[in-house]
């Protein structure tokens, strides 16, 4: 053994080993060791207790970086580190190979730390941040294989959508700011009268709720997290059904306080929450691919948790929290084991799969447990879920209790159509003898039926046992939304023929008998109503997108014509209207001194040397002619500077005359032959708005001149340009301590321009050069 | 100074003896400018006038050997040096670009301080702006 080979040998099974899914177990650690600490914090935050921190960010806008860590936030974040630790993991595996996981894994931690961020800050400036983040880490996943142009598309969906509720979001949040007098949620929590009373509320409350039914892909927002499906499927199981779309959720949920308990609260969320739940869950069965058919159900969840915050109160709350946990822990086991049979068969499409029970046992199993906890069958979680929330739309007595009782039983019964074709199509059909599915399955490596057998076993333990293992957390969390202690039992073994337990039995009848009869009549209507209820939303964002593009192509028309006459025109036809205007109407024109009574001998001749140097500019038939015109006025103007004591004038007009005269002899030569590109109309126009811009300047001279101008600024710089600039020239102190900061972005925009000008140089070498308007272009914007 | 052929001798020699002369006054203007007229945006304009002189009276390659720096950086150079001149108030816990002087004054410099700093970065911007203006045009040719 060579001594080069010792190292290659000890290393190369270590980076096999890492490239090959290894490094989610390594990276995984990160999400698990937050995970324990999140878990260290359950003791006291059920006990009752508020943790808060905070540090000082804009202390001039009284915005502070602050995080609180209550049972409502608790639960978040452990869903977010948790369910990230299988994801880690389960991202090994799946991406393993990938030339990119680097990227992968940046962008995917970039989320958790957004995420984590939002669900525990206790400002609303920094979760309005968080917020945003978590936006453009989705973008960023969304658009992972950004070579393919449906990912590309998919992810600026995406953010558009979610942007523009993330503008109406900060909108709502500076109202509810000002209204509730703080950007402190644990302040805003206790004064949740002022914000409720105040004239604003209506206001922030249509904002808030935009920027949340975006987010949560509440209708009719909800088109574009099917979409969101280009992302690669541990990003779905993640972000896209167990926690970034449920950040909506979180924001109704934490604002229940501030902006919640009113009537026009309640009919909103229920109202937009029950249609989505059965819109969702109704376009879920119709669907072929597996993804697709979980992000519908995915949207159908969130409308029942966002319907839930509406109804309010305890048990709908409870019920809130309980379907929460439930459907993260159902819905990422799901998405992981659809993501494997794509890994291992080549294909998510149910009409291709079949006998995938003895190829991939261990997570043919986990997916039942999952499809179990969905369906709403004992003794899963969903079981658990299912009841409190009959029981929340049932005791719905503001509302209507019968209208949710029925939506929710539509959703619900459609949701074990969804849940059967998810397992029973791609598990126990038979197989066929020739397999249609590109490759045949088999069992995924360990860190992909880890997480879907982690999470299937938590939906089966929980529902064992929930009311040692969940209610005193969400009892905790409910606590937290509604800022009052609350006791609700949460129970697996109900109390007799109630009215909910019987509305159980009923959906699991009905979701049975639909699997078996129903399903090919709902495809086919569902398929009928694609166009309109599925391809509609899309369309019509589209039509607005391009709308809106159509827009800027016009105005951009219309105002970038390219030629640098036509930007002078309207720069200095607009600034000698608005200036006349305020001149005309506030100037007293009485004590203007008139004629020129006064003035000396060389006074005179200077004046007319800049003249007459102006009337050769205009009348010169060659380019020099016209140049030492301009010089002419340009030293006139300087000698003016000269003889009434403006020093650092004179010496900054100077230098850029003279190298203006520098300049002109570098491009003189290249130059096109000095022609005029102006008609005889033209040149009348612009001897006009010329004239008018000399009269307005004129008149604003003299109208300084008689004394009109109010010197507040001269005496104060004059007084403190010593004591605090430490410098007898005015003009400089002003300019780099006084006004300093407007001097630097002034050098950086020349610097910007000078740069542009480069590259206008660059781009006319390779350009035409024969043909004249873009070589006077190019000449007009020297 | 390796160029081609000067197009005027008397230009070309009177370029080369004016250059180190109009540098040294850019700099003097440059350091007078806080208390009489003068400063960093004029001395700026008076150095890149003498590197234009001398892409005249040589060309473009002379004129950047003499530099011996690409003008697009001192615009970057001048600007974080600018910037830089904002950072000490900073760290001391007061606003950004708030102004600090060192007492005691030096010797022909006179007083050093921060906004003398920022001056010199507005120099430098000036400098390149200038500069990368007409070493394009004169290349381009």
């Amino acid at each position: 053994m060579t001594r080069t080979d010792v190292p290659r040998s000890g290393t190369l099974p270590l980076v096999n080993w890492l490239s090959n899914g290894g490094s989610g177990w390594v990276l995984g650690l990160i999400p698990l060791s937050l995970t324990l600490w999140f878990a260290s914090m359950l003791p006291p935050i059920i006990a009752g207790e508020v943790l808060r921190v905070s540090y000082s960010w804009i202390p001039s806008l009284d915005v502070a970086l602050a995080f609180r860590v209550d049972g409502l936030s608790l639960v978040f974040a452990l869903l977010v580190v948790g369910i990230g630790t299988m994801i880690v993991i389960y991202a090994g595996g799946y991406m393993a190979g990938d030339s990119q996981i680097g990227r992968f894994y940046l962008y995917l931690f970039l989320f958790m730390g957004a995420m984590l961020g939002l669900v525990l800050a206790d400002d609303i400036m920094t979760l309005f941040v968080f917020w945003e983040l978590t936006s453009i880490s989705s973008y960023l996943l969304i658009g992972y294989k950004h070579a393919y142009n449906s990912s590309r598309s998919a992810a600026l969906q995406a953010l558009l959508v979610t942007g523009s509720g993330g503008l109406a979001l900060l909108a709502g949040l500076i109202l509810v700011a000002i209204a509730g007098g703080s950007t402190s949620i644990s302040t805003l929590i206790e004064q949740g009268d002022l914000v409720r009373e105040s004239a604003l509320y209506m206001p922030a409350l249509v904002l808030v709720c935009i920027g949340a039914f975006t987010k949560s892909a509440q209708f009719p927002f909800q088109f574009w997290l099917p979409g969101a499906m280009a992302a690669p499927t541990p990003v779905s199981a993640y972000l896209h059904s167990a926690t970034m779309v449920k950040a909506g959720v979180f924001l109704l949920a934490r604002f229940t306080p501030i902006l919640g308990e009113t009537p026009a609260w309640a009919i909103t969320l229920s109202t937009f929450g029950a249609i989505t739940m059965v819109l969702g869950a109704y376009l879920s069965v119709s669907q072929v691919d597996l993804k697709r058919i979980l992000a519908f159900t995915t949207v159908s969840s969130l409308g029942t948790l966002v319907m839930l915050i509406g109804i309010g109160g305890e048990y709908a709350i409870t019920a809130m929290m309980v379907f929460l946990v439930v459907h993260s822990l159902y819905k990422g086991c799901l998405f992981m084991v659809a993501g494997s049979i794509d890994h291992e068969t080549g294909t998510r499409d149910v009409t291709l799969l079949g006998g995938l029970r003895t190829l991939m046992p261990i997570t043919f199993g986990a997916t039942v447990l999952a499809a179990l906890s969905m369906s709403g069958l004992p003794p899963l979680l969903g079981f658990v879920g299912k009841e409190l929330i009959y029981e929340a739309t049932l005791d719905a007595h503001e509302l209507s209790p019968i209208l949710l009782s029925a939506a929710s039983v539509v959703g619900k019964v459609l949701m074990i159509i969804a849940a059967g074709i998810v397992v029973v199509v791609p598990f126990t059909r038979a197989q066929r003898a020739k397999p249609e599915a590109p490759r045949v399955g088999h069992e995924p490596p360990l860190s992909m039926w880890l997480g879907p057998v982690i999470l299937g076993a938590l939906s089966l333990l929980f529902g064992a046992f929930p009311t040692q293992l969940i209610q005193p957390i969400t009892n905790s969390g409910v606590a937290a939304i509604l800022n009052e202690a609350v006791e609700v039992e949460v129970k697996l073994i109900p109390s007799g023929l109630t009215p909910y337990f019987m509305l159980s039995v009923l959906t699991i009848a009905l979701g049975f008998v639909g699997y078996w009869f129903a399903r090919p009549t709902l495809q086919r209507v569902g398929n009928a109503t694609e166009g309109l209820l599925e391809q509609g939303p899309v369309n019509s964002f589209n039509a607005v997108v391009n709308g809106m593009q159509a827009l800027a192509r016009w105005q951009t028309r219309v105002l970038q014509s390219g030629y640098i006459r036509n930007y002078l025109r309207i720069i200095v036809s607009s600034v000698t209207l608005l200036v006349s205007y305020a001149l005309l109407t506030r100037a007293d024109f009485s004590r203007v001194q008139w004629l020129p009574i006064g003035a000396t001998v060389l006074e005179w001749v200077i004046a007319l040397a800049i003249l007459s140097g102006a009337g050769l500019v205009v009348t010169a038939q060659k380019r020099l002619n016209a140049l030492a015109g301009l010089g002419l006025v340009g030293y006139g103007v300087t000698l003016i500077f000269l003889f009434f004591g403006a020093p650092d004038l004179v010496m900054t007009q100077f230098s850029i005359e003279t190298l203006s005269v520098l300049l002109f002899i570098l491009v003189l030569y290249r130059l096109p032959v000095f022609s005029s590109v102006s008609s005889e109309a033209e040149r009348i126009r612009d001897a006009i708005v010329a004239g008018a811009a000399g009269l307005m300047v004129t008149l604003m001279v003299l109208v300084t001149v008689s004394g009109q101008l109010e010197r507040l600024l001269t005496p104060y710089f004059a007084q403190n340009s010593y004591p605090e600039g430490r410098g007898r020239n005015v003009v400089n102190v002003i300019l780099v301590d006084f006004r300093g900061l407007d001097t630097m972005g002034e050098i950086s925009v020349i610097g910007v321009a000078a740069i542009g000008i480069v590259v206008l140089l660059r781009l006319r070498l390779g350009g035409e050069k024969n043909d004249p308007e873009t070589v006077s272009t190019g000449k007009e914007q020297l | 100074m390796t160029t081609s052929q000067p197009v005027s001798v008397i230009l070309a020699t009177g370029a080369r003896y004016s250059l180190p002369l109009m540098l040294l006054f850019s700099f003097f203007i440059l350091l007078r400018g806080h208390n009489l007229p003068g400063g960093g945006f004029i001395g700026g304009l008076v150095a890149a006038a003498a590197f234009a002189l001398f892409v005249i009276a040589y060309d473009v390659n002379a004129a950047r050997s003499v530099l011996g720096i690409e003008p697009i950086r001192l615009i970057g150079i001048g600007l974080l040096v600018a910037i830089g001149s904002g950072l000490p108030g900073l760290l001391l816990g007061m606003p950004f670009m708030t102004g600090l002087w060192l007492e005691p004054e030096i010797p022909a410099l006179g007083k050093l301080g921060t906004p003398l700093l920022f001056d010199v970065g507005v120099y430098l911007v000036v400098i390149g702006i200038v500069l990368t203006i007409v070493f394009s045009l004169a290349e381009d040719s």
